[in-house]
């Protein structure tokens, strides 16, 4: 969109603001993010600090956390989702309405951190449900997090309306799948129209490691 | 407090038949243990809890231990007195390995807190605790077969991405990737040393 930058300058000297509509409409959707109020692990100490006196969350938009998932635009994974969490994690996130968003917050959420080997850790809550923001760190400072908070923000900012969002896609689905409980892990283990492993190791041949070493 | 060997006389003499074996302190373990046989555990542990010179009326802490080697698991008790401000007194039970040979008297009758730890026993080690009230799964779904923290558990591959495998890791991730098997890479490594 074309306008001119010398009459927006002149106009705002005197008080008053030009700008396209877009842009005002997600700076009132970037400022009042409202978070889940939900922890799993450790992160959720350093989500209680951010939204706590010392750290504010509040100066960027984001500190009414709500108790109810029908209430809330951001889900802040903020701890280690264990195998058995997973599927509750994945329904919570399924009862948000749309537009919503996802940060993973720290080395479990992202990755199943120092779990990642045992038996009973979701390696990476991205797996499951779309995210947005990954934060790594054990657990992650209260400014990782405000600057996650504000990471989703520039990407909200930057948002077209009526394009390429999930939520203005009314074939796309909105539920997610949950997964089942099976004899040893979950069922399926990863999302696959959500996730799918690099493959790393696909085109190595012992042939060709040995040339490489 | 009586040392060890003063309540495994009191043991002996209270309840008749039971075998009560001291276990040493290990680096590991700082107070020795009382070893009790299954038939006389909890007797053994309701003398403890109602004796007036012990009143044990605090169990603190139930752990499965798995000894695979042996092909024995043994629980520990760990019994504190609050009534009478001592111990740790630590109580131990073995039983065979084998799942269906698996167990031991229930100790929540005696102390009502043991309930939820001797559960989380049962979930990981698959030790049986016979009469005990709620005998589920707890840290586990219902429908997971196996008890995780068994020695001989073959927990899932689920390796199929690794961004930083090594050592074990790296055999796994290979192996779940279907790439390389496990012996072409011994061959590998000794190609490279080489």
């Amino acid at each position: 969109m074309a306008y001119d930058e010398g009459l927006k300058g002149e106009l705002q000297k005197s008080g008053i603001f030009v700008l396209p509509f877009e842009q005002l409409y997600n700076w009132g959707r970037k400022n009042s993010i409202w978070p889940l109020q939900f922890g799993l692990a450790c992160c959720a100490i350093e989500m209680i600090a951010s939204a706590a006196s010392r750290y504010d969350l509040a100066r960027f938009g984001a500190e009414v956390f709500r108790a109810t998932p029908r209430q809330a635009d951001l889900m802040i994974v903020a701890g280690t989702v264990t195998k058995k969490m997973a599927p509750q994690v994945v329904r919570l996130f399924n009862q948000m309405p749309e537009p919503k968003y996802v940060i993973a917050m720290g080395a479990c959420a992202i990755s199943g951190g120092p779990f990642k080997d045992g038996y009973n850790v979701l390696k990476g809550v991205d797996r499951f449900i779309p995210v947005d923001v990954h934060i790594p760190g054990c657990p992650p400072r209260p400014e990782a997090l405000i600057h996650s908070i504000m990471t989703l923000q520039r990407k909200i900012a930057g948002q077209v309306l009526g394009q390429d969002q999930r939520w203005y896609d009314k074939s796309a689905t909105t539920e997610f799948p949950i997964p089942a409980f099976g004899a040893h892990d979950l069922e399926p283990v990863a999302n696959p129209e959500l996730w799918h492993p690099p493959k790393q190791y696909a085109d190595v041949t012992i042939a060709e490691v040995l040339k490489k070493s | 407090m009586d040392t060890v060997e003063q309540i495994r006389e009191a043991i002996l003499n209270a309840v008749p038949g039971a075998t009560v074996e001291i276990i040493p302190s290990t680096p590991a373990a700082q107070q020795p243990a009382l070893l009790v046989d299954r038939e006389h555990l909890l007797a053994a542990a309701k003398y403890l809890k109602e004796e007036a010179r012990y009143q044990f009326d605090y169990c603190s802490c139930v752990t499965g231990v798995d000894y695979l080697k042996v092909g024995q698991v043994e629980v520990v008790y760990h019994l504190y007195s609050v009534a009478l401000r001592h111990g740790p007194v630590v109580l131990k039970v073995r039983a065979p390995r084998e799942l269906d040979k698996c167990h031991v008297p229930s100790l929540t009758p005696v102390w009502r807190g043991c309930e939820f730890q001797e559960r989380e026993a049962f979930d990981l080690y698959g030790i049986k605790f016979d009469s005990h009230p709620d005998l589920r799964r707890i840290l586990m779904w219902d429908e997971f077969v196996d008890h995780p923290m068994r020695k001989d558990y073959v927990a899932p591959l689920d390796y199929e991405w690794e961004p930083t495998p090594h050592d074990e890791t790296l055999d796994r991730a290979v192996v779940a990737q279907g790439i390389i098997p496990p012996s072409a890479r011994e061959e590998l490594e000794k190609a490279k040393k080489k």
